[in-house]
């Protein structure tokens, strides 16, 4: 196995007085896709905003081949090759598509912007995603959902970032351009791209993932390979099971709390 | 898997939003309507105006409301910047207040050659911004009650630099005093201005039209291109035609208008005007983005005071004097109130430095026909408030809507 492209050491992040990650470690190398699963607040998101430089965590730290970095806002992650995909999409609805595609990544032509060439390459991004988007020209605001989560991954994907974080690309999709999504990340894999998956769908994590990371209640709660069946992950999510593998990092096995047999059952995935 | 799937039709995914209805509806009242409305409300108000008493639409009328227009308009332009980055200055008038006071004390007082009191009332304006760009982004207070205190404070601070006599005359011989008040385009350069403009702007519309069909996008098309100018000649042609059959051009009013186009361009074609939009339409997005927030939101107080302590100096060139009144009572209202009724949202993210252009010549036509028909500031008030207040509807309706 290649050396990790991003790992994770330690990291915590707190929001007051919730522990939104405890000391979790997690590895990202080239050639695959990690997917990050969990219950609901069980830190997903907040693990890619650490990774994106959303959130600065508040302990552990970042390391980038194996060097520390301080990723301590999302320009600072782009100029690091890692750019993200958020759950909310992080677009401006009163821009145009050409103008949140390249928002903090404009083209220069001298002083200004180069509008045409954005537009060129705009083209080519949304082609790439098979996305039917009417006119690039258009505020996002008048968008269909799938339409702007097309727009927002078409945002991560300019400059072909080394690590990719999508936060639930594929929740607000049609099947096909889940269909599209989910070979496009297989497309990057095999480009080299590292990619972490936040997801609850179960139909993503078969088709792409190769090791799923259970995080529940902030902790890591174990780590599978790709093919591990979905009632698994579900009884790692939700707390029903110990972690199996005895691969998977020791704290995981700390101990299943009392309170969380009341969470056991399948009711506990949807959003 | 480029499947070039650019059909409209296939576009209505099942959306999750269901924000999709009545596209074209939307797109239509969307911003490309831009400047129509207010076009057509200040042509409406001349005409009314106009035909009510003629003397409104003469020609030394109209150079009259042209140079009552240019302070207050530098200020609204700089009210829009504040504007569209989502936040607000209430004390613009206080700081062009001060400035014209730092100008009159500096020149009078002190005995400074007039272009480095010019120089060190332009310095207030950037200096209040910097403040306000810090109690924004750093303290993260609301900029409406820190500007509202700065109203205050910049108020008093105007009145200590007066000093006790509370008024301070500026000699005729000044060239700023001249310059303001006297100086006007010769025809001949008025008419070399009209027409690098307009050539300027068709070979830009051309060489965009020309790189876009290299590049296989959809262009606009040449005849749209020719049009555009065409209408932009057909007004410059009329306004330097009628106004020169009076005084003519101000070189306030020039400098005004060089303003807008400049400030148009930075919004609409550089990085830090796309900034400015993205940040006051979703601040969140744009630093999801890595747009470097806090640098752009102090640019725009900066911005803003800047513009202000400028109206304030020019107004003091008008007036050859500063006192405890300038940029007083409703110098900040007229310039917020310009603003949005020249189309730019409260709200942040929406509006073009056009609307201070506009704005201000509606405010101004309203205030320069009313007192030509003998009417008191009372009915100014009252019909002013009644335009802004229509004007915000307007606004609320487009963005209300919209986020339904």
């Amino acid at each position: 196995m290649s050396a990790p492209v991003l790992s994770l050491r330690g990291v915590s992040k707190n929001f007051g007085g919730v522990r939104a990650l405890v000391d979790v470690d997690v590895d990202v190398r080239e050639h695959e896709v990690l997917a990050v699963v969990g219950d609901n607040g069980a830190g997903k998101s907040t693990l890619a905003g650490v990774i994106a430089g959303a959130f600065r965590p508040d302990g552990g730290e970042v390391l980038l081949d194996g060097a520390p970095v301080v990723l301590d806002s999302p320009a600072a992650a782009r100029t690091h090759g890692i750019a993200a995909v958020f759950q909310q999409l992080a677009l401006v609805d009163d821009l145009d598509v050409v103008e949140n595609v390249f928002l903090g990544q404009e083209t220069l032509r001298g002083p200004f912007l180069d509008e045409i060439a954005m537009e060129r390459e705009a083209w080519g991004l949304l082609d790439q995603l098979a996305a039917t988007v009417p006119s690039v020209r258009q505020p996002v605001r008048t968008l269909s959902g799938g339409q702007r989560q097309v727009v927002a991954v078409a945002r991560a994907l300019l400059g072909a970032p080394r690590v990719l974080v999508l936060d639930e690309p594929t929740a607000a999709l049609g099947v096909r351009q889940t269909a599209e999504v989910l070979n496009l990340i297989e497309k990057l894999r095999e480009r080299g791209h590292a990619v972490v998956l936040i997801s609850h769908q179960a139909g993503d994590l078969q088709a792409v993932a190769d090791r799923i990371v259970v995080l529940r209640l902030g902790r890591v709660h174990g780590e599978f390979s790709g093919d591990t069946s979905y009632e698994d992950l579900l009884a790692a999510m939700t707390g029903a099971v110990r972690p199996a593998r005895p691969g998977g990092p020791a704290r995981a096995a700390s101990g299943p709390e009392p309170r969380e047999r009341r969470a056991g059952g399948t009711g506990a995935v949807h959003r | 898997m480029s499947v070039p799937g650019r059909t409209p039709g296939a576009a209505l995914e099942r959306t999750t939003t269901g924000a999709l209805s009545g596209t074209v509806v939307q797109q239509l009242r969307g911003a490309h309507l831009g400047m129509l409305p207010i076009v057509g409300a200040l042509l409406l108000i001349w005409v009314v105006l106009g035909a009510v008493n003629p003397a409104f639409l003469s020609a030394e009328n109209l150079v009259n409301l042209t140079l009552q227009s240019a302070p207050t308009g530098i200020i609204a332009l700089g009210v829009v910047i504040v504007l569209l980055v989502g936040q607000i200055d209430l004390s613009v008038g206080s700081v062009s207040g001060l400035a014209a006071a730092v100008l009159a004390v500096g020149t009078v007082g002190l005995g400074w050659p007039v272009g480095l009191a010019i120089v060190a009332a332009l310095s207030v304006g950037v200096v209040v911004g910097m403040g306000y760009g810090l109690l924004s982004t750093r303290l993260g207070l609301a900029s409406f009650v820190f500007t509202l205190a700065g109203l205050l404070v910049l108020a008093g601070v105007q009145l200590r630099v007066l000093g006790p006599k509370g008024s301070i005359n500026l000699p005729f011989e000044s060239w700023l005093v001249r310059t303001v008040q006297q100086g006007f385009l010769a025809p001949a350069v008025a008419w070399g201005l009209v027409a690098a403009v307009v050539v300027g702007y068709a070979a830009l519309r051309v060489a965009d039209h020309v790189r876009r069909v290299r590049a296989g996008l959809p262009s606009p098309g040449l005849g749209r291109a020719a049009v555009r100018t065409g209408l932009l000649a057909a007004v410059l042609v009329a306004t330097v035609a009628y106004l020169g059959t009076a005084r003519g051009i101000g070189y306030t009013v020039v400098l005004f208008v060089a303003l807008v186009v400049v400030v148009d361009v930075l919004l609409r074609r550089t990085r830090w005007g796309r900034s400015v939009r993205a940040v006051g339409g979703n601040r969140r997005s744009a630093l999801l983005a890595g747009v470097a927030v806090r640098r752009t939101v102090v640019s725009c107080f900066v911005a803003c005071s800047t513009f202000a302590a400028l109206g304030g100096v020019l107004a003091a060139g008008r007036l050859a004097a500063a006192n405890q009144g300038t940029g007083g009572a409703d110098t900040y209202l007229t310039a917020i109130a310009a603003a949005v009724i020249g189309g730019t949202s409260l709200f942040g993210g929406r509006g073009s430095a056009w609307s201070a252009l506009l704005g201000v010549l509606v405010i101004q036509s309203i205030a320069n026909g009313l007192t030509l028909l003998n009417l008191d500031t009372a009915t100014r008030y009252i019909v002013t408030g009644a335009v802004l207040l229509l004007a915000i509807v307007v606004d609320m309706l487009i963005r209300g809507r919209r986020e339904i």
